[in-house]
């Protein structure tokens, strides 16, 4: 495994300068994760409109390269997005993540794909993937109004 | 001594770490194993294994004086008065988790305390916890200083006549302070306050005296101490044992069955229910060999060395922050690299074969108390060279060349 396909230059430009970093002044939901095993933290505000699309999403955390390009990339890729497509691309993320199912990314335009892949390595290193996929658990938590913390040891 | 040749009675080593030789600074955690230790469990199991105890064929009475042998040359090893103080269990959580069970039914009332300290583990904080929840118990934590040293004299505050227990470390996981623990013993034996040293770093790394501490009760877990994993030791002085009531029920613990009432075994059977990690046990009697065979000295001065030397060399590289500065330091070396977190180190420096650990090693309250999320740490055993540590240097080097940091 060459230690490039998992820090990409992507997610270490992204590790250091997440997008949509801060706190969003009138979010309408929010949530907050957690990885207790290594401290990662994050806490994702959105601002769905009455179409339930989103107009904006910021985060607020620490953490690995890792998890914090994840997370900066995830709101990328979700902002402008209706909620349905939002959690079609969490889904999709989650699968190619945890079982290396490919991503159709039908939503996605080719700068949104060449991000997202850039996260794929991450499958190879199973003790990562948690790093990776705590914020996309928090947004799922987020979008669906749980606005409950989530815990990666307590989910998948 | 010839390190070379201690490298050589450890299969591990000849294993390749992607692609690379295994450099392995992870000894805190878990200690490799040597040969012969790897080679009694297989033997005991291939030509001797029998449950111990009341069986009266041969089998079972060889298995049982392999056993007692190991518990005897535990009770030397820890300068233990008699045979009877030594109890195997499962690690040294077991242990702690017995102490504070047994002596907490029996001696922790509403409000009463026990004090710990800010650098334990959580196998010394949370079995307290229990007696807090259960008992309505007050934890005190004594603080340390930056440097990773606890506070004597606000040690020594904390002691009052509702003080019941002190429990603390003799050596750092994080820090790598050892604890000056006799004069700890005896500021709370003046008190007549019992004490409970968890062992289970000091074990593989210093000598032990239990008879020279006086401590009441010293953990340990003998997969640190080059032994297998399922086996722990739990010292304690007779007078305890024979006071504080059993801890698990079932067989081998008990005297007489009846209807109505029950009588327990005496020591140190009354402490060790159920079957135990007989070839476990047999097999670290081959552990103490192998530490004795190089001699504590040795050992104690080889870590010494490499531990001078790592610290030498880490503060030579840029944005690598060492984390506490102890009076008295074993080879527990935990850093931060300023931009990196510990989690991306590991991944990197595993690239490179070297094995480290990540993340806040089972001790939340110290790093609370560091303002640390998590660290890196590199923690030795007496496998180790200083080709590891160079090796170690030039994988953070990679691993900063990775970051691009300046």
């Amino acid at each position: 495994m060459d230690l490039k396909e998992l820090y990409q230059d992507i997610i270490l430009e992204h590790g250091k300068s997440p997008r949509n970093f801060g706190k969003c002044v009138n979010h309408s939901h929010e949530a907050k994760g957690y990885n207790p095993l290594c401290g990662d933290q994050v806490h994702i505000y959105l601002k769905l409109n009455e179409k339930k699309n989103v107009d904006k999403i910021t985060f607020e955390g620490s953490g690995c390269a890792i998890s914090m390009a994840s997370t900066s990339i995830m709101t990328e890729l979700v902002k402008g997005k209706s909620f349905e497509v939002a959690k079609k691309i969490i889904d999709e993320f989650l699968n190619m993540i945890k079982s290396g199912s490919e991503m159709k990314t039908e939503d996605l335009n080719d700068d949104q794909k060449t991000k997202i892949m850039s996260l794929s390595g991450v499958k190879q290193y199973p003790m990562r993937v948690k790093c990776a996929t705590l914020s996309w658990h928090t947004l799922t938590s987020a979008l669906d109004g749980k606005n409950e913390e989530i815990n990666t040891e307590k989910v998948d | 001594m010839n390190i070379e040749n201690i490298k050589s009675q450890f299969p591990i080593f000849s294993k390749k770490i992607n692609g690379k030789n295994l450099v392995y600074l992870d000894s805190s955690n878990s200690s490799q194993k040597p040969l012969s230790v790897i080679n009694r469990l297989d033997e005991f199991y291939k030509n001797e294994f029998s449950n111990i105890g009341r069986s009266i064929h041969s089998l079972s009475v060889n298995a049982t004086n392999k056993f007692e042998e190991t518990r005897n040359s535990v009770k030397d090893f820890i300068n233990a008065n008699s045979k009877d103080e030594i109890i195997f269990t499962k690690n040294a959580t077991e242990s702690i988790n017995l102490v504070a069970s047994t002596f907490g039914k029996q001696n922790i009332e509403k409000g009463d305390e026990i004090l710990i300290t800010e650098l334990e583990h959580h196998s010394n904080y949370v079995p307290w916890h229990y007696l807090r929840e259960s008992k309505g118990a007050v934890i005190k934590f004594a603080p340390i200083n930056e440097n990773g040293d606890i506070i004597i004299s606000e040690f020594e505050k904390l002691i009052n006549s509702k003080t019941k227990i002190v429990a603390v470390t003799h050596l750092s996981n994080v820090t790598g302070t050892i604890v000056p623990v006799k004069e700890i013993i005896d500021l709370a034996h003046k008190k007549k306050i019992p004490v409970l040293i968890d062992g289970c770093q000091s074990a593989p790394h210093i000598k032990i005296d239990v008879k020279d501490l006086d401590c009441d009760f010293y953990a340990i877990s003998c997969h640190k101490v080059y032994g297998p994993t399922g086996v722990g030791v739990l010292y304690a002085k007779k007078k305890w044992l024979e006071k504080l009531p059993p801890y698990i029920g079932g067989g081998g613990m008990i005297s007489e069955v009846n209807k109505d009432k029950i009588s327990y075994a005496p020591l140190p059977e009354k402490y060790e229910a159920g079957t135990m990690p007989t070839a476990e046990v047999v097999a670290f009697n081959e552990s103490i060999k192998f530490m004795k065979s190089i001699g504590i000295e040795n050992l104690v001065n080889h870590e010494r060395e490499l531990t001078n030397y790592a610290l030498e060399k880490l503060k030579t590289i840029n944005s690598v922050k060492i984390v506490g500065n102890p009076k008295n330091k074993a080879g527990v070396i935990s850093f931060t690299i300023k931009g990196v977190h510990p989690h991306d180190i590991a991944t990197i420096l595993d690239e490179d074969g070297v094995a480290i650990r990540a993340g806040h090693h089972c001790c939340q309250i110290l790093h609370q108390r560091l303002n640390l999320v998590a660290t890196a740490r590199a923690s030795f055993g007496v496998y180790n060279t200083k080709e590891d540590i160079d090796i170690l240097c030039k994988a953070i080097e990679n691993c900063r060349k990775v970051f691009d940091l300046k």
